[in-house]
């Protein structure tokens, strides 16, 4: 009976929903980890993350090198795929037993249907789709609070950066963009406790049934890329653009673009850098005929080194940039790749 | 036959931000924003209106906001709708998501049953995608979110096709169920001109409580029963009429608070300038060789 069991505290532990797709989980889970072990640190809390699935204890051990302490485990049959019933059921009913302190999301498909129903059962306040988090004591309203999540985030079509905050509920929860936080593993011998947790199914999660699925693995992987070559409207045709697809060539990085790019049919959609697309934070970014939308910027205005070329000097793009060449890509390109070619013999 | 509502939200146009509505705070000053009707709440609309073409049934349109909202009601008449409901009051201003689903799904009880609820996936203002979930979650009914393309409807239940991360899915669920739609699902249809004709004096509550103001011959109760006889009354739900928690609703109700809000200010500022001749890019490759960036 466990009638008597009191309510604990709220803790000011960090939960992380690691989403996995196949038993594979998705990076941004990881990215979360390494951002959800440095919020602890500050909070003196700490990291848990919730595994659901079928046979992912291995993938819940695995949390561990990036920051889990604690990896709650629900293992089972019925959890094989993401199913929104089951595993918002299952995660509603562990936040209302441990009550932690701040639940982090991926904000992908799976993380944006969850989120919100976990939240909504247990009252909890929800941020969407947060570019960045930190803990600070701030004043509100005349009150002083201790160690909240500020939870920073894009809002108005990306046209205002928002920083929200949960300051009287115990659970502050929030979903975060893919590959704006740091994934770095950690020593492959630090280890965690894990902590199974049984699942019951219930039958009326069968109202709901996956018929078919498909998935094409991503061969695209912009987000690992050291080097990206990005091309825009600027470049005015597929003809063009092959220049971009040279350059990326000779310096060993990736191609990509921005989304009139995209639109125009100059390259497919998986290499759209931006709000809508990937967010990128490589070694070196050049953007070439792309004017630095904000929605553009939102992708890639965290790389480490920026060259803009463009034929309008007050294209918006080189306020972000680190070099800048006013100029035709037509021309600037061939120079850049011959030049380059030189360098190396 | 089955039974649709559609939640609508009228939205800031914020696909079309230009300098003057960015406040000097930082904030946006929504009087310089047209308002509009959420792209893919339309869509929404469209496919409700589909199903009960093909099927039968009806289609409820539902909004919660401030009175001008009835605008956007007005539309879903002129496109088909068969019922609109108004849920305004001044204690459900400045609503999170928590609070909004909170009202909407207390509203829906209130309206009656239904087979389908339908959302846009996402609103252009606050860009959450949350309400639809959060809403379903409350009436404790499944969700298909991320909706593509519908399928089938048969035997009380639908069979959707769905976006996923990387790829889609098809799945089968038995109504009573939620659906929040992207905007490539359906075109929306244009405005039938008779129906324009018909309910462009269709008047809402506070509409016509204004028109009330100042004229002592008029009384809002018979009004409202003219309005309504010649069905161009929107029905309107104000706290009084759903039985809701007040620390639930509008500002109280809202876990979330905007703590602070910044513009971001495109300006071409600090950079190095970079010749664009031979010269000028190879003394930049060898700087980024240098720092190890390249080669
Ligand atoms: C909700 C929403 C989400 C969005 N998401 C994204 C997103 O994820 N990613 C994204 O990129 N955009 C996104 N956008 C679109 C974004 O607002 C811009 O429209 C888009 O980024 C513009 O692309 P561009 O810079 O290639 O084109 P343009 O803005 O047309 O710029 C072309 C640039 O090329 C320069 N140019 C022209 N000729 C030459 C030449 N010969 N050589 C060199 N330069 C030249 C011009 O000076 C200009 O600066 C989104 C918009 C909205 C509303
Ligand atoms: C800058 C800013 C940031 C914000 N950030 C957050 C946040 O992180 N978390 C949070 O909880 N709130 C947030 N809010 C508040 C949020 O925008 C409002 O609660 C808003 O009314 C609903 O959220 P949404 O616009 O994101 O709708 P979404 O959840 O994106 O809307 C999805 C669908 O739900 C339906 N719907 C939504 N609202 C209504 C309505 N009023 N009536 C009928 N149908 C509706 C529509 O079908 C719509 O397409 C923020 C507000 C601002 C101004």
């Amino acid at each position: 009976m466990d009638s008597e069991r009191t309510i604990p505290a709220v803790s000011n532990d960090v939960w992380v929903f690691v989403e996995q797709r196949s038993g594979k989980a998705a990076d941004v889970s990881f990215e979360l980890l390494c951002k959800s072990h440095k919020l602890a640190q500050v909070m003196g809390g700490a990291v848990k993350s919730v595994v659901i699935g079928h046979q992912v204890k291995e993938l819940a051990e695995e949390t561990f090198r990036y920051g889990a302490d604690e990896a709650l485990l629900i293992d089972h049959p019925g959890l094989k795929q993401y199913r929104t019933l089951p595993y918002s059921r299952t995660l509603i009913n562990l936040v209302r037993q441990f009550n932690p302190r701040i639940v982090l999301f991926g904000a992908t498909i799976i993380g944006r249907d969850l989120a919100p129903r976990v939240a909504s059962a247990t009252r909890s306040g929800l941020t969407a789709d947060c570019t960045d988090l930190q803990i600070a004591d701030i004043s509100y309203l005349r009150k002083e609070y201790k160690q909240l999540l500020l939870q920073i985030r894009p809002a108005f079509g990306g046209n205002i950066i928002a920083t929200i905050i949960t300051p009287d509920n115990p659970i502050q929860m929030a979903t975060v963009r893919e590959g704006v936080m740091e994934m770095h593993a950690q020593e492959s011998s630090r280890k965690g406790t894990l902590t199974s947790i049984p699942y019951i199914p219930d039958e009326l999660d069968e109202v709901v049934a996956i018929i078919e699925q498909h998935r094409e693995e991503n061969h695209v992987n912009l987000k690992a890329a050291p080097i990206i070559v990005s091309g825009g409207y600027g470049l005015r045709s597929k003809e063009n653009f092959k220049l971009i697809h040279e350059l990326a060539h000779v310096l060993g990085g990736e191609v990509a673009g921005s989304r009139a790019a995209v639109d125009a049919g100059f390259i497919p959609h998986e290499r759209q850098v931006g709000q809508t697309g990937v967010t990128v934070r490589p070694k070196l970014y050049i953007a070439v005929g792309i004017s630095g939308a904000i929605q553009h910027r939102a992708g890639m205005q965290e790389s480490n080194k920026i060259i803009a070329i463009n034929t309008d000097p007050d294209a918006p793009i080189f306020g972000i940039s680190h070099y800048g060449i006013v100029g035709d890509a037509m021309e600037v390109l061939p120079r850049f790749i011959e030049v380059y070619k030189n360098k190396l013999k | 036959m089955y039974h649709s509502i559609v939640l609508v939200k009228q939205v800031p146009d914020t696909a079309n931000i230009t300098g003057n509505v960015m406040q000097e705070d930082g904030t946006v000053n929504r009087s310089k924003l047209p308002a509009v009707f959420n792209h893919e709440d339309k869509v929404a609309l469209e496919i409700a209106l589909q199903i009960k073409d093909t099927y039968g049934g009806t289609v409820t349109a539902i909004t919660m906001g401030p009175p001008r909202a009835s605008d956007i009601l007005r539309e879903c008449l002129y496109m088909g709708a068969d019922r609109v409901y108004l849920i305004s009051d001044r204690k459900f201003a400045g609503a999170d998501t928590l609070a909004t689903s909170y009202v909407l799904s207390e509203a829906i009880k209130k309206i009656g049953t239904f087979d389908f609820i339908f959302a846009g996936r996402q609103a252009i203002d606050g860009d959450t995608a949350q309400v639809g979930p959060q809403t379903a979650e409350k009436l404790q009914i499944p969700q298909i979110t991320y909706v593509e393309e519908i399928r089938s409807v048969e035997n009380g239940t639908v069979t959707a096709k769905r976006k996923i991360d990387g790829g889609f899915e098809i799945i089968r669920c038995a109504l009573p169920v939620l659906l929040t739609v992207v905007k490539d699902t359906a075109e929306p249809r244009s405005f039938k001109a008779k129906r324009v004709m018909t309910y462009k004096g269709a008047r809402s509550l506070m509409e016509i409580e204004k028109l009330v103001e100042g004229n002592s011959l008029l009384s809002v109760d018979a009004l409202v029963h003219e309005y309504e006889s010649r069905s161009l009354f929107i029905k309107t739900l104000t706290m009084d009429d759903l039985h809701l928690d007040l620390v639930r609703c509008g500002v109280h109700g809202s876990p979330t608070k905007v703590y602070k809000v910044e513009s971001v200010v495109l300006n071409s500022g600090e950079h190095e300038h970079v010749e664009p001749t031979k010269a000028g890019i190879g003394k930049l490759i060898d700087k980024l060789m240098e720092d190890h960036i390249l080669g």
